[in-house]
């Protein structure tokens, strides 16, 4: 297999062995972004120089052996949502355009400590804001299995990449799928872990209450040793939660047998692609076949949970957008008065669906509307959180597909925000809930990657992603890889 | 410390129009906490420094930053809720206060605010002081945590605005809001409860309370009560930077409503700045469009936990408390209640006397020191007892020397104010400028048979019966001797010469 569709956890193993030199690693992510990015366009930036001059000290510092921390010399790359010190960081948005910031995220402290090198910023939709990465402001990027098709969002750059063999796996960010929905249109593995697992210092807010950081890569095992060294307590983040990190690879090759896996009725219902459908039936017979049983739940609140998401997440939104005024950083759009320069900043900085979002947030926190839309998207939330909890104190995992249709082709749903916004209708219910959960990619229909979601308990991520590791190795999807 | 201008100005607010209906008045305090670091990050709290030097990525409201609570103004935020006996909710909550303003980083304020099952950390609290030489307790309705803004200035050309910088540095500094009811009921008690507050504040180690720096500032809501004792329509004042501004601003907004309903007019709901120029209030020039600062949870904070237990041990190492150390005064030093409240309502001063008082066991004597000449002297200055160079051991070297008859009172109260200013040794003044008192008989002998022979008719005048001739001549000893002579001796002296 090239070098570039290498697992990680393979590629360390070779790294190790002084097979290759995290030289010859870069070189390899490099050359395959200049040849293949520009149709593309999965990165924001990429600076090769740096890449090569990091390289070069993990190359120099394998050869005087000793101990070496535990991604020494490989490359990651990370969504343009997540702050990287003097590295710029554009949300994909116009009105950070040119911004560096004067700090990294604690996920990119504790990936630089652990030996990783940032490889690039990928693409997103604009402030994380979307399911198809066509809202970036610097143009979308595009299906690594089908050009005319986008790649999923707000993730879509990182999954695109890591799906290309762009990059050995990558960041991304999930608020209502950003993770999931895109590693499932790109046949690749995507994990949003527990609400407060990994620190959000230095990812800049969409939804606060639902955001989340975790890993896009090629496989379980990977995705397991990135949150390794993602997870854990940060004193920056008072959300991050005190749990003790376990090594999440442990329990990777215990198997399915044992295991209580619940399919959602509603996630298998009306709404769904037939070839979505028939590669999730078979992958449950599958997980079926490697011991776990199999039980059908009903998650009645389900539905409640896509207006929940667009108000609750919209709100928060309104507010965390604010600061974005042309005072302090970003883009700046000259006026008379400093209300005018607020207003003319934030319309020619912000793109339609920022707009859009900020509106709708602003409504629904409205005097005399508040309790009408915010108060009753909590309550609502809470529900939802009660429903899975419930489904969950009878089984170990839940299973439902990560989204309802295979990629679309760009443009289908750009004039349709709601069609656009059902595209989430899996993934959204799990960030309310705040639980971990995982898309396997489980197949092809029409040529293009289905993913199998499983969500687990809070703080539970080792069961989960056991039980993927086991569908993942039996069913073997993670081999194919997109033509170049 | 005079007791006076709180009553003077309340008067003269009434003299303009006599009001017929009773001022209501409300007070909103923001005070800072005495914390090192900032309420929600790690920078310095400090005053003075450098424009943007106490910053970072937090404070700056920087994309991706996030809060975290600074334990320390929890703490001094529940000793003050304790010391004010509100009730402390087992959980609070931060909101964001929403609205657009340059020197708000976020365009959102980190604050407590009071909605549906949302309580803040303290409620439904008092506070009792004494006003008018009456006891008085003002209700507290709320007492919650939340961080200051930036600071604007505004760069002026050729008499407009050409530009603003903004410093940071106050960006998130802890701030505590203190909200009163509506319970004050004249300018001259409005004075009196701040001052009660701010020594409250300070004897609890929470705040500097000093209006003039901003650690403390006070925004009023008044009305007037009619004679049907329906509650009128109320302003807010803003803009008052002292005491004084804020007892003079009530009396002139009282007044103004008082005028406006005598003639027949009405009150309007809006706020008005208090222009200490000028001596009145003027309404804000742009009118304010009703504010919705759409408060929703803070989602990047987690609640405040309060457990009872906790709130007992705060109570139970509370530091002693203005009224009861006002009562320990008169009842276990036996100074007067006035003397007492005077030397409290200042805890600089009223540390200041306790550790004198260690020193130097009379009391009275002490106090009537300090709250006589060295309060005129300290109001004189407008500064506190710690902020000049006077330390209890020179205040007490002083009263030796009169106790021990080296100089007169009349010389200590001269030699005072450069203990004040410059913090000077006595002895070694009384030393180096021959000012020690002349006891001796025979020096003074010389000095009476001096003054009865430069004054025959003041001698004579005495003998005619006229005791005031006998001062007079004390007074020309005293005079010749620039005060160094021992009055008493004098005294004595003089009136075994003229066979008084």
């Amino acid at each position: 297999m090239d070098l570039s569709f290498l697992p990680v956890s393979e590629q360390l193993a070779q790294l190790r062995r002084r097979e290759i030199t995290p030289a010859v690693l870069a070189e390899a992510y490099l050359a395959r972004i200049a040849a293949l990015d520009p149709s593309l366009h999965a990165f924001l930036y990429v600076d090769a120089d740096s890449v090569r001059a990091e390289a070069r000290r993990w190359d120099a510092r394998y050869a005087a052996g000793g101990d070496l921390p535990p991604l020494a010399g490989v490359p990651i790359a990370v969504k343009d949502l997540i702050c990287t010190r003097g590295v710029p960081t554009t949300c994909g948005s116009q009105i950070l355009e040119g911004w560096r910031p004067p700090y990294d995220a604690t996920v990119i402290a504790r990936l630089r400590a652990a030996g990783a090198i940032l490889l690039g910023k990928t693409n997103m939709d604009e402030f994380a804001m979307g399911s198809s990465t066509e809202n970036s402001a610097f143009g979308p990027t595009r299906n690594p299995w089908d050009r005319g098709r986008v790649p999923g969002g707000s993730s879509g750059g990182s999954a695109a990449a890591v799906a290309a063999g762009l990059a050995p796996w990558a960041l991304g960010t999930d608020t209502g799928g950003s993770i999931r929905q895109p590693a499932s249109l790109c046949g690749i593995v995507g994990l949003k872990p527990t609400y407060g697992r990994v620190s959000r210092y230095g990812l800049v807010a969409y939804g606060s209450s639902l955001d989340q950081i975790g890993p896009l890569t090629r496989t379980v095992e990977d995705a397991a040793l990135l949150l390794e060294v993602l997870a854990g307590r940060d004193p920056l983040d008072a959300t991050s939660a005190e749990v003790e990190t376990l090594e999440m690879r442990r329990s990777l090759s215990d198997g399915g047998t044992g295991l209580r896996v619940g399919v959602v009725r509603e996630g298998m219902g009306e709404g769904l692609e037939s070839g979505v459908r028939k590669a999730v039936s078979q992958a449950i017979s599958l997980l079926g076949d490697l011991g776990a049983e199999i039980v059908e739940v009903t998650l009645p609140t389900i539905g409640y949970a896509l207006p929940t998401y667009y108000l609750l997440a919209t709100a928060e939104a309104s507010s965390n957008l604010a600061r974005y005024d042309g005072v302090r950083h970003g883009l700046r759009v000259p006026a008379e008065g400093i209300y005018d320069l607020f207003a003319r900043t934030r319309d020619r900085g912000f793109g339609a669906e920022v707009k859009r979002r900020i509106m709708l947030g602003t409504y629904a926190l409205s005097a005399g509307f508040y309790e009408a839309y915010y108060l009753t998207a909590q309550r609502a939330r809470t529900l939802v959180r009660e429903d899975f909890d419930r489904a969950l104190g009878a089984v170990d995992l839940l299973l439902l597909p990560t989204s309802p249709t295979v990629a679309f082709p760009l443009g289908a749903r750009v004039d349709d925000p709601l069609q656009m916004y059902l595209a989430d209708i899996f993934t959204i219910p799990v960030n309310l809930a705040g639980l971990p959960a995982v898309s396997v990619p489980c197949g092809f229909a029409g040529g293009l990657p289905v993913g199998l979601q499983l969500i687990g308990r809070a703080f539970d991520e080792a069961t989960l992603l056991r039980a993927a590791a086991a569908y993942e190795q039996a069913a073997g999807w993670w081999r194919k890889v997109p033509p170049s | 410390m005079a007791k006076g201008p709180a009553l003077v100005s309340a008067t003269a607010g009434r003299a303009r129009e006599p009001i017929a209906a009773e001022p209501v008045i409300g007070l909103e305090i923001h005070v800072q906490l005495l914390t090192a670091s900032k309420m929600f990050c790690g920078c310095a709290v400090a005053f003075g420094a450098p424009p943007n030097t106490l910053i970072c990525p937090v404070c700056l409201g920087l994309p991706g930053a996030l809060p975290v609570t600074n334990g320390r103004a929890v703490a001094l935020g529940l000793r003050t809720a304790v010391a004010l006996r509100c009730a402390l909710a087992p959980e609070s909550r931060f909101h964001r206060k929403n609205y657009y303003y340059p020197d708000l980083p976020k365009n959102f304020q980190i604050s407590q605010y009071q909605y549906m099952d949302h309580p803040p950390l303290g409620s439904d609290g008092w506070l009792e002081f004494t006003a008018e030489g009456a006891p008085r307790a003002v209700r507290i309705g709320r007492v919650h945590l939340e961080e200051d803004t930036g600071k604007l200035l505004h760069v002026e050309r050729e008499g407009a605005v050409s530009h603003t910088l903004i410093d940071y540095n106050r960006s998130g500094v802890p701030l505590m809001e203190i909200v009163t009811q509506p319970d004050l009921r004249s300018p001259a008690e409005a004075r009196e409860f701040l001052i009660a507050l701010r020594a409250m504040l300070q004897y609890l180690r929470v705040s500097s309370g000093r209006m003039e720096e901003g650690t403390m500032r006070v925004d009023a809501n008044v009305s007037l009560r009619g004679a049907d004792g329906a509650a009128g329509t109320r302003t807010e004042v803003k803009n008052m930077n002292s005491l004084r501004a804020v007892e003079r601003a009530l009396a002139f907004e009282a007044a103004r409503q008082a005028d406006l309903l005598a003639a027949g007019g009405t009150v309007t709901q809006e706020t008005r700045h208090w222009d200490e120029r000028r001596q009145l209030t003027f309404a804000s020039r742009v009118k304010e469009e009703a504010q919705d600062y759409r408060y929703f949870p803070e989602p990047d904070l987690i609640p405040i936990t309060v457990e009872q237990a906790e709130v007992e041990r705060v109570r139970q190492t509370l530091p002693e408390l203005p009224a009861q150390k006002a009562t320990r005064y008169v009842s276990a030093l036996g100074l007067s209640a006035y003397d007492a409240d005077l030397i409290v309502r200042r805890p600089p001063f009223a540390a200041f006397f306790e550790r004198a008082l260690a020193l130097y066991p009379n009391a009275k004597a002490l106090a009537n020191w300090l709250t006589g000449d060295v309060a005129g002297l300290l109001n004189a200055e407008d500064k506190e007892v710690d902020e000049t160079p006077l330390r209890p051991e020179g205040l007490v070297a002083l009263l030796r020397l009169i106790d021990e008859g080296r100089i007169s009172g009349r010389i200590a109260k001269d030699l005072l104010p450069e203990l004040v200013r410059g913090g000077a040794d006595p002895s070694a003044l009384v030393a180096a400028r021959g000012l020690e008192q002349i006891s001796d008989a025979a020096d003074l002998t010389r000095l009476v048979e001096q003054a009865l022979a430069a004054h025959p008719g003041a001698v004579e005048e005495f003998r005619k019966g006229k005791s005031r001739a006998l001062t007079f001549l004390v007074g020309q000893v005293m005079k010749e001797t620039r005060g160094r002579a021992n009055p008493d001796l004098v005294n004595r002296l003089l009136r075994e010469r003229l066979g008084g």
